[in-house]
């Protein structure tokens, strides 16, 4: 599975992950916090800086990421140039594009890795408590380890429709694809319950 | 507690794998990707608790910067979008509509549909368009309105899903833990 991880080494790369965590949301909350197009339009700047300081390739692939927020540009484009509101509008735009900006860039400058450590860090509180995290860990395993699957069983799927009817595939794939899904649960229950189990310790209630 | 946790993880893996199926153009021409069904099928499969808790994995290995929403989107990123608030109305939908699965027990593919019009269309956009309202400025009626343009493609999807949880129920009727 790939990750959004850019393969692009950068100097942010080397910074913890909790600490990248934790700027971005404080950065995040300040700025749906303020109206100022001038403290928006100095944050979009400074996003962009960042992304700059990363190198071209880097900054291009951070572009891309952007692409889909188009549509959304488009409406407040039209919206307020039609009402007049233009700097409203315009502060809108820039307050949109450097608060996703800013999460693009620490998921491009994390690896998966070090993301799934801050979650464990996260879960510790519950562990204390006495409740396992370890039915959550094996479950992030199954779906990376499935997705790709999953997907391709998909792509199968709509080759063997193709090759049986002139017209496109369509939802009775996914009735297929749901199907295939859930044999592979029971698979992979099967083989979980023959490796010990998901929670190991004799004395607690194993239901079913 | 095993078959639970490879269902709930494997319909994570479904929704995402929803995603990277081509759109395919339903009626009135509008392009909808699959992803908003396996949201549905969450809840009318495996039911609130499972269904809300596949979703939420789902959304979980997203936020850690898997590239698992429809188009290859992802990370951070997304949380902080305009359609941020429809990434909290999936787990809320996936609940509301395998309870009512839960508890109306009538025909499947019927109680399916009305329960993904319910779950999966209604509290996903009165939920989604709190998110528009806040990112892009706007009153939360005018955020509704902006809505409605899917909601053609969202009702064949409902009907979809009752339709497909009823042929689950036939072929893999252990499986179907909203009616287990």
């Amino acid at each position: 599975m790939i990750s959004l991880t850019s393969p692009v080494e950068t100097w942010a790369h080397r910074w913890p992950a909790g600490l990248k965590l934790g700027l971005m949301s404080l950065a995040t909350v300040a700025l749906f916090a303020t109206e100022d197009p001038a403290i928006l339009g100095a944050s979009a700047v400074g996003v962009a800086l960042l992304y700059a300081s990363a190198g071209t390739r880097f900054a291009r692939a951070g572009a891309r990421q952007l692409w889909p927020l188009w549509p959304f540009l488009v409406l407040i484009a039209l919206w307020h140039g039609l009402t007049g509101q233009v700097a409203a509008g315009v502060a809108l735009t820039l307050r949109l594009l450097a608060a996703v900006a800013l999460a693009n860039f620490v998921t491009m400058t994390t690896r998966l890795s070090a993301m799934i450590e801050v979650a464990a860090v996260l879960l510790a509180p519950f562990r204390r408590l006495g409740l396992s995290t370890r039915a959550l860990e094996i479950s992030i395993a199954l779906v990376i380890r499935f997705t790709p699957a999953i997907a391709r069983k998909g792509g199968l799927l709509s080759e063997a429709w193709r090759a049986r009817s002139r017209r496109r595939p369509g939802w009775q794939i996914v009735m297929s694809l749901a199907a295939l899904a859930i044999d592979d649960a029971d698979h992979v229950a099967d083989a979980l319950k023959a490796r010990g189990g998901v929670l190991p310790i004799p004395d607690t209630d194993q239901k079913g | 507690m095993e078959r639970s946790i490879a269902l709930v993880a494997l319909f994570a893996a479904l929704i995402a794998g929803l995603g990277f199926i081509p759109k395919f153009t339903l009626a009135f021409g509008v392009p909808i990707t699959a992803q908003s069904l396996g949201i549905m099928l969450c809840g009318t499969v495996l039911g609130a608790r499972r269904g809300a808790l596949a979703v939420i994995l789902f959304l979980l290995l997203v936020a850690l910067g898997l590239p698992l929403l429809a188009g290859g989107r992802g990370g951070l990123g997304v949380f902080a979008s305009p359609t941020a608030g429809y990434l909290v109305a999936f787990p809320i939908a996936a609940f509301v509509t395998g309870w009512i699965v839960e508890h109306w027990r009538g025909n499947l593919a019927v109680v399916g549909a009305v329960a993904s019009v319910i779950g999966g269309i209604v509290v996903m956009n009165l939920i989604g368009a709190v998110g528009l309202s806040i990112v892009l400025g706007k009153t939360y009626v005018e955020s509704l309105l902006l809505v409605t343009a899917f909601i053609p493609g969202d009702l064949i999807k409902a009907v979809l899903a009752g339709l497909i949880t009823a042929s689950l129920a036939k072929a893999r009727p252990a499986s179907v833990l909203s009616r287990a």
